[in-house]
């Protein structure tokens, strides 16, 4: 009985190795049906629309612009602010979250403290990420609030003589919700680098040791290029989610006051969805695209770099 | 003598620096707390206090005894438990496939799957809409499950093949040599063993459904549709700004979330790590 399964378990005649050619296709099927009808044909959709002009709501047949609607949008100074805004985010967004994130992991990492208190300091830190981006603007849009607790604190301690308008200032908006997003986002570095410094066998600062070197030294020589593949991907990762923020900014100021917090992805939403001219939103979410996509690959290529 | 006060100094300036982080991510969530249980005309009162007396239970009445708020909530579960059922199915499939068969354009498709998630929502958003409508799933809740799907696929398939990149082959040759075919190595001896891989993505994508806010505000309309991103948002435009629901809804919209970490937390940060490090 084992004997005769085992024999035709073996055999495959011609038309069976063909099926079988199929059956990794097969697994796979959902995930391409899905990813081809939600993604790759939304993608050559919009991509298609940015090229046209007159889509989905005039009556008026589409024409063919090429890239006029490219150099259009380029030319405008609303978009260009809200370019600078968004790099401005997303580059202290980076900035911050690494230096909070790799700070809090070496605080966390350390032997000094017990390992109950290790664990509270931990669920602590990671608290902000529990929360989503909707919920997140909300409590800020609390605690920011003229009359709020963040300048009765500040005005308390005499860093402040008067209320300070934090989301409703032209000069201050960009700046406020850059500061809740780098509150929101660092436990994700931070979570990463502690898997990574755990990663770090100790015998490498046991030999620097021997050789005298010091605290500075092992975190300069040691612990940073170690840390090196971990922090160029969160980097690069973090870079994309960031320039992909909507909900944060649109629930917190919508972009405004007169644009002064204005980033792409509000600047695409109400392109479509206030002003109606899906041609120009299209053609600023292709150009969003893009600036992910040149970030992208040098992703991938380091994932794949790292894999090998 | 100099290096135990040397290393005390440092034992203080740690416990310092924990403190003063722990104020800086706790601190806000605490005044989220403690302002879901006082009164509106509290919320600014001066000066500010912690826990005062108007401290009661009926800001979350309030919200857990309207019909629509709780329709918020009955949505967000429905389609994030879907949500995440789903992508952990097609995602073990797929996994499976990347895993243990060879075949062509494995690496562009590999390839692609990466590269969908850094695709820009917005970019999606303006096609979706169309094509949602064109297929009829306009304020349903198929819209929302097949779209979020999008985005928690890729990070399903990548950690499932990892997980069963680890799992031996030796497990797989026994089956077939009994006769099994590879739906049985899959389902009795694969799926069994990557239990851990398979609730850590479960949870991420629970947590990914449960937040999302952009598609829910575009591809639904009635407030039967809504979830409670979206439905937080318009609390803080009927109601000219309750501030006490407003937290205490943030509150209850944040548990499913803090519990699914707490229980699975060390899942969680083994698998979020693997996944944004080693991808």
């Amino acid at each position: 009985m084992q004997k005769s399964r085992v024999s035709t378990g073996l055999k495959r005649p011609g038309r069976h190795r063909l099926m079988k050619g199929l059956v990794p296709y097969l697994y796979l099927s959902p995930t391409l049906v899905l990813l081809a009808v939600l993604s790759l044909i939304p993608i050559a959709t919009v991509f298609t629309y940015s090229l046209l002009d007159n889509v989905i709501i005039t009556r008026d047949a589409p024409t063919f612009v090429g890239i006029s609607n490219y150099l259009d949008i380029i030319s405008k100074s609303h978009f260009r602010q809200a370019l600078q805004n968004t790099l401005v985010f997303a580059i202290a967004s980076v900035i911050a979250h690494f230096i909070l994130g790799l700070s809090f992991a070496l605080l966390l990492n350390t032997n000094l403290i017990g390992a109950n208190a290790k664990a509270l300091f931990r669920v602590i830190y990671i608290l902000p990420w529990v929360f989503t981006a909707s919920i997140i603007a909300i409590l800020w849009r609390l605690l920011l609030n003229p009359n709020g607790v963040v300048n009765y604190l500040l005005i308390s301690v005499g860093l402040a003589n008067e209320p300070i308008e934090w989301l409703s200032s032209r000069q201050l908006a960009l700046q406020s919700v850059t500061f809740i997003n780098i509150w929101a986002g660092y436990p994700f570095y931070m979570v990463s680098f502690l898997a990574g410094l755990q990663g770090i066998p100790t015998s490498l600062y046991e030999a620097a040791k021997i050789d005298g070197a010091n605290g500075v030294q092992l975190f300069r020589y040691i612990t940073l290029p170690q840390l090196k593949p971990i922090i160029t991907s969160l980097a690069m990762l973090d870079f994309i989610w960031t320039t992909h923020q909507f909900t944060l900014i649109w629930m917190t100021t919508g972009g405004g006051p007169i644009r002064s917090s204005e980033v792409l992805s509000t600047y695409t939403y109400k392109t479509a969805f206030s002003a109606f001219q899906f041609s120009q939103a299209s053609t600023i979410a292709m150009i969003i695209l893009a600036l992910t996509t040149f970030v992208a690959i040098f992703y991938v290529r380091n994932q794949r770099m790292a894999a090998e | 003598m100099r290096r135990p006060s040397a290393t005390a100094l440092t034992r203080a300036l740690v416990i310092c620096g924990l403190v003063l982080g722990a104020l800086f991510a706790g601190l806000p969530v605490l005044w989220m707390f403690a302002s879901s249980f006082k009164s509106n005309t509290q919320i600014f009162a001066y000066p500010p206090r912690l826990i005062d007396e108007s401290f009661s239970l009926a800001p979350y009445r309030a919200v857990l005894t309207d019909p629509q708020q709780l329709r918020f909530f009955f949505n967000s579960y429905f389609v994030s438990t879907l949500v995440t059922l789903l992508t952990t199915l097609v995602g073990i499939l797929a996994g499976y496939s990347f895993s243990r068969y060879k075949f062509r354009f494995k690496n562009s498709l590999n390839l692609l799957i990466i590269g969908v998630q850094s695709v820009p929502p917005i970019t999606l958003m303006i096609p979706y809409f169309g094509l949602i409508v064109l297929l009829k799933l306009y304020n349903t809740y198929w819209a929302l499950i097949l779209t979020y799907m999008v985005f928690t696929l890729p990070y399903a398939i990548i950690m499932m093949t990892g997980y069963f990149n680890t799992l031996p082959r030796d497990l797989d040759e026994a089956v077939l040599i009994d006769g099994g075919s590879s739906l049985v190595i899959l389902w009795r001896i694969l799926v069994p063993i990557s239990l851990p891989g398979i609730v850590s993505v479960g949870v991420y994508t629970f947590m990914l459904a449960w937040n999302e806010f952009l598609f829910a505000l575009t591809l639904t309309r009635t407030n039967e549709m809504r979830t409670v991103p979206v439905g937080i948002q318009l609390l803080m435009g009927q109601h000219s700004f309750e501030w006490n629901q407003m937290m205490a809804m943030s509150v209850l919209g944040s548990l499913p979330v803090l519990i699914l970490f707490l229980v699975f937390q060390r899942y969680f940060i083994s698998g979020m790590a693997a996944g944004s490090v080693k991808g």
